[in-house]
């Protein structure tokens, strides 16, 4: 397939790609290109520059590492890619539910390419890595021009491709915080087993004292515009005994409460099926295994 | 910034990479857009390297970056610039074929052969990672390589095999 023609940076630093970025006309980020490329021979994308991260990531070692920070928490590199994510011990060792994520993405060349921070700007309703980092509280640090910021994850969003992220911004880091979450876990339902795209997703981190929910936060994905929290669903639950009863009336409002369209790959009915079901199973598995 | 670029007649920028691919450097122009497995293909004449959806969901132009399976289509040249690609040209370093691909003809792993390339790619890299590799972890292992034959059986079980494991042959 053709790929039209374009102009290719690869700056030093930071700051390059951010001045580029403003600099020049219809100009995009390329980093694992596993989104940007095929958008480009599809003619849905048609930059005229593509700034590439591969001399940045170089520079600064931050952008593709995955380390424990006292006092501030998991911090991972924008540019890890999703197979780093899966093979981290010390992500896996804390929440390997986030590794989880990252391996029910696509295939193993796709998982050895594209990266977290591609997986979160895209704001595809259907990525796999934001319920799960919205369940766990993460923020995300996005430098520009003028500096950094960091916001919480779950306001990057405003709908399906479009998020907060100014035209100079880069996606540098997304932090776990450290919390008083127990569990989380994150079950996906595709139509295959692996290259599937989420048909519905469910996240949940929940705080256990003995059996009795103290605090949880579901996130669920491919079900609205963009990643979404479900407040009635959790405020029903909190404060309440794991049982089964509470569980199933719990997803019967998580049911309710999402709001899903019809397309292709499935009706809304049964995506709210779906998020039913999978609720109950996030919130066990969150409860049995804790990040595992 | 330090790209190295000329341009040609018609304004277009050509960059100067280079790019070890079997363990012989290879010093070219390119364009921005040409991707990894053209510059295999058409430059190097590694026709080995298959072009199948290029939009990264099919596996046939998979290849090794740094040891690593991915998809050459979905990979500028200019990316894979001073990186070290193994092809199935490459897969043995011996004037015999390497273990897997003797494992895929005796086990007629291979039917139209358009998915071989990328598949052996795919099992060669799992194999280093993980050298006893279950029946599970082989079929994840090549599920970004799509058999339109559908195959996949005796692709698993030639891959289980040239892992060392017993394997009955039917």
């Amino acid at each position: 397939m053709y790929l039209p023609d374009f102009d290719y940076y690869a700056p030093e630093s930071i700051g390059d790609v951010c001045r580029m970025l403003t600099e020049y006309e219809d100009s995009m980020i390329l980093s694992g290109g596993t989104d940007v490329l095929p958008k480009m021979k599809n003619a849905v994308l048609a930059p005229k520059t593509l700034i590439s991260l591969k001399r940045v990531i170089l520079n600064e070692p931050g952008m593709k590492s995955i380390s424990y920070e006292e006092g501030r928490g998991m911090v991972i590199g924008g540019a890890c890619t999703h197979n780093e994510l899966v093979f981290s011990e010390v992500l896996q060792s804390k929440y390997a539910s986030v590794s989880h994520a990252a391996q029910s993405i696509a295939a193993n060349q796709v998982r050895h390419a594209g990266t977290i921070a591609g997986n979160i700007i895209n704001a595809v309703p259907s990525a796999d890595l934001p319920p799960i980092l919205i369940a766990l509280n993460a923020s995300v640090t996005l430098v520009g021009i003028n500096g950094a910021r960091s916001l919480s994850l779950e306001s990057l969003f405003v709908g399906p491709g479009k998020t907060v992220i100014e035209r100079d911004e880069v996606l540098t880091e997304v932090v776990i915080p450290d919390q008083a979450m127990t569990g989380s876990a994150y079950f996906k339902y595709g139509l295959r087993k692996a290259g599937a795209l989420a048909t519905v997703g469910v996240a949940a981190a929940l705080q256990m004292e003995g059996n009795r929910i103290l605090d949880i936060r579901l996130a669920f994905g491919a079900v609205a515009p963009v990643p979404m929290r479900a407040p009635q669903t959790e405020s029903f639950l909190k404060g309440k005994e794991a049982t089964e009863e509470n569980l199933e009336a719990a997803a019967a409002i998580a049911h309710d409460e999402c709001k899903p369209i019809t397309d292709f790959r499935a009706s809304e009915e049964y995506r709210r099926d779906l998020v039913g079901v999978y609720s109950k199973r996030a919130i066990r598995k969150a409860i049995a295994d804790g990040h595992r | 910034m330090s790209e190295k670029f000329l341009l040609d007649d018609n304004g277009i920028k050509r960059f100067l990479v280079t790019i070890n691919v079997n363990g012989i450097d290879y010093t070219k122009m390119v364009k921005a857009n040409t991707l990894l497995a053209s510059f295999l293909r058409d430059d190097l004449d590694l026709t080995g390297t298959k072009r199948g959806c290029e939009l990264g969901d099919c596996g046939s132009c998979t290849v090794l970056v740094d040891g690593k399976p991915m998809n050459s289509c979905l990979i500028l040249a200019l990316e894979a610039d001073h990186k070290k690609i193994v092809t199935i040209e490459g897969v043995s370093t011996t004037d015999d074929l390497d273990i897997v691909q003797e494992k895929f003809l005796e086990f007629g792993a291979i039917q139209c052969g358009y998915c071989s390339p990328g598949m052996i790619m795919s099992a060669k890299a799992l194999l280093m990672r993980n050298p006893h590799p279950t029946y599970e972890e082989i079929a994840d292992g090549i599920a970004g390589n799509l058999c339109r034959c559908s195959g996949y059986i005796n692709i698993i079980r030639a891959i289980l095999s040239a892992s060392g494991q017993e394997v009955e042959n039917y």
